[in-house]
């Protein structure tokens, strides 16, 4: 395991009741790398964003998240599964963006950013403001700071999402099809506002996307899945290109095609 | 534990009332039910204001009351004195009548109002269209709120121990307690024991003729249909 | 004797006026003790945990499955020989409180269960502690939603409260009976306490449904 690895999965598995949805997964991303993880619809893609998020336990291996283990602690000398305390600590570095954006309807937009910056970071009131309107400044939304919600479009409701997963300064930032509940036309502006903020930070993505070309011009590299393997990982000017594998190609084709 | 026995006993003495009150209301009750609730769908407006001032009458006052005018007040005003025993029953009928008069219109306007435009498609007339197409659908739909307040009004026959109906809460109160103060805890809980498997009783009852109803529908009650059941204030 | 004598309604009011409030007042703590506990019910079957659901679970069903007057009964029998003295008033007011908080809990728990998963996930993702979940976005959610179904609850238990006359309790209703029993004319008495019941919760119950209306639009 190399120094700069932000997150290592090794030999990860899981299941959902006798279906098994990731079998023996090992797989590294690099710190500040970007990678977009493609394939067909159950393929497991969402489980490992979801595993990350400790949303799900693994049923084998471990899963590693800035040298820290996230997926078991250390007791008394002995690797046991992780207790809720250990896994908030570790999960603190990442963040996640959702497909249902899922902002909190209750609060304003001002509201849903300074939150978990001030309750769990410990931010004053004031500090977690001024990075609310920087971030909203960022996103190209300064002037919905004290909107519901309710009154913003899906994608303003997507880009105020990333914003608050930003508040919280995340190394690593989980994004789950985050555009796949927009309308179309709507989608652009998200997807450009990731890559800008793909070339203006450090922070490591990992990309669950049905948006070849987002995928293309925003990835280091692209891991292609299929029934819980990883059937191919490379760059996407070879993926996308020169698939080694037919499975990809038949993906990419029928992917494509569509659009 | 030893007084289990002549606990039980003197319980079951009780059970005659508790189920003739229950099986007497429910059935005053469905009637009340049906009858109130068209009427609140009526055309005709003294229909409706008639049934309306019914339903929010016995809706909007305690049971209790309505018992001791029944008990009390009526045989000064009519020169009848009821029984009491079916006094109770008859309050039970008319109170829970009033809610069921509201399960009964909720659920009718609920049917699709396509159902109503096929029927006249078919020069149905509205009492066919009520009969045959329209309250089969509706009843499908009633049921899981019925099986509540069925068991809200076998809970409340508990109620006619304080007109002196001799039934099961009655017994306990006026004979075990005294008799057999130590085993307060037994008593109760035996008391308890009882109505809860009455209650499963009519549980069960509502199941299967939901199953009756929905064979010959086609379908099961909907989801919102059990979940107003579940959280709307039966009372 | 006439079917109602006016003056001696009018004589009689006051009294039961009177009762009325000591009815209200037991609403209210019933109430209170009713939508606390059945909140804390709720929240705690959500955690899940192995044997207390269960318990809970049970305890639920049995208490809203049997009636209220045995409970109160029960109360007002067994706890003196357990050591525990209470006013009838009190006893009265756990048994309401206690038998409508299992009502109110499962209100709450469709409240809860309406929340959508996402909002659970997104508290997860931003690290936000367990309690401020709650308080700052699940409950925050859940109770506007069903405040339509707890109100009718209080309406429900008001009315409920007069069983307490079982247990000696003074409120208006037998204080009615008190009254009738002295003049052997129980129709202005009883009339008076029936239309007073009327008078409260038919509003009541009004501004509930427009409450519930506006939920809606």
């Amino acid at each position: 395991m190399s120094p700069e690895s932000m997150i290592v999965f090794d030999g990860v598995e899981k299941r959902f009741g006798d279906h098994v949805v990731l079998r023996d997964l090992d797989f590294t991303v690099a710190a500040g790398e970007h990678v977009c993880l493609i394939g067909p619809s159950g393929s497991g893609k969402t489980t490992i964003l979801r595993l990350l998020m400790t949303l799900e336990k693994v049923d084998a291996g471990t899963i590693r998240v800035g040298g820290q283990c996230l997926s078991h602690m250390e007791r008394k000398g002995a690797l046991v599964p992780a207790d809720e305390k250990h896994c908030r600590e570790v999960r603190r570095r990442i963040g996640m963006v959702f497909q249902q954006f899922n902002l909190f309807p209750n609060m304003t937009v001002r509201g849903n950013l300074i939150e978990a910056p001030t309750r769990v970071l410990g931010l004053s009131a004031d500090e977690a403001n001024a990075r609310a309107v920087e971030l909203l400044e960022l996103v190209g939304l300064a002037e919905k700071i004290d909107a519901h919600p309710t009154q913003l479009s899906g994608g303003q409701q997507q880009r105020v999402a990333i914003a608050r997963a930003l508040a919280m300064r995340p190394d690593v930032l989980l994004l789950d099809e985050v555009t796949s509940a927009l309308d179309p036309e709507l989608v652009a502006g998200v997807l450009n506002l990731l890559r800008d903020l793909g070339s203006s930070t450090d922070i490591t993505f990992l990309c669950v996307t049905h948006e070849m070309g987002f995928a293309r011009d925003f990835s280091d590299r692209v891991l292609m899945f299929d029934a819980g393997q990883v059937i191919e990982d490379a760059p996407p000017s070879k993926l996308f290109t020169e698939p080694d594998h037919q499975r990809t190609k038949d993906f990419l084709h029928a992917v494509i095609d569509r659009t | 534990m030893d007084n289990l026995p002549q606990i039980v006993t003197v319980l079951f003495q009780g059970l005659p009332p508790t189920v003739i009150a229950a099986v007497g209301g429910i059935a005053l009750t469905i009637v009340l039910s049906f009858v109130a609730g068209l009427a609140l769908l009526s055309p005709r407006r003294w229909v409706r204001t008639i049934s309306r001032i019914y339903v929010e009458a016995f809706r909007g006052t305690s049971e209790v009351v309505q018992l001791f005018w029944i008990y009390f007040v009526l045989p000064l005003l009519v020169g009848v004195q009821l029984v009491p025993l079916f006094a109770g029953l008859l309050v039970l009928g008319l109170n829970h009548g009033a809610y069921g008069a509201e399960i009964v219109r909720g659920a009718v306007r609920s049917v699709p109002r396509a159902q109503y435009e096929g029927c006249v498609a078919l020069s149905l007339s509205p009492t066919q269209r009520m009969w045959r197409v329209i309250l089969p659908q509706a009843v499908v739909e009633m049921l899981p709120s019925f099986n509540n307040l069925f068991i809200q009004l076998l809970k409340s026959t508990s109620i006619l121990s304080l007109i002196t109906v001799a039934e099961v809460t009655q017994r306990g109160r006026a004979v075990l307690v005294p008799a057999f103060g130590d085993d307060i805890v037994l008593i109760f809980t035996v008391m308890l024991l009882i109505y809860l498997v009455l209650s499963v009783l009519i549980t069960t009852g509502m199941r299967y003729a939901e199953r009756v109803a929905a064979r010959k529908v086609g379908r099961r009650p909907s989801r919102e249909a059990r979940a107003v059941a579940m959280t709307t204030g039966a009372h | 004797m006439p079917l109602w004598d006016w003056g001696y309604a009018f004589e009689v009011l006051p009294q039961l006026l009177k009762a009325l409030l000591v009815t209200l007042e037991i609403t209210l703590l019933g109430s209170v003790v009713a939508l606390l506990l059945g909140l804390l019910i709720a929240v705690l079957r959500q955690a899940r945990i192995p044997v207390l659901d269960q318990v809970l679970w049970a305890f639920v069903e049995f208490i809203r499955s049997t009636p209220l007057l045995v409970q109160v009964f029960f109360l007002y029998f067994a706890l003196p020989r357990f050591g525990i003295t209470l006013s009838a008033l009190t006893v009265g007011v756990i048994g309401l409180g206690v038998h409508y908080a299992t009502y109110t809990s499962e209100v709450y728990r469709a409240g809860i269960e309406a929340v959508p998963r996402g909002q659970w996930e997104a508290a997860t993702a931003l690290s936000l502690p367990r309690s401020r979940t709650w308080t700052g976005v699940i409950l925050p959610q859940a109770i506007p939603r069903v405040l339509p179904a707890l109100g009718n609850y209080v309406i429900s238990m008001f009315k409920e409260v007069p069983l307490l006359l079982a247990i000696s309790v003074v409120e208006v209703v037998s204080k009615a009976q008190e009254i009738g029993s002295q003049t052997f004319r129980f129709t202005e008495p009883f009339t008076i306490a029936g239309l007073l019941f009327l008078v409260l919760s038919y509003p009541a119950s009004m501004l509930v449904r427009r409450l519930e209306r506006r939920r809606v639009a």
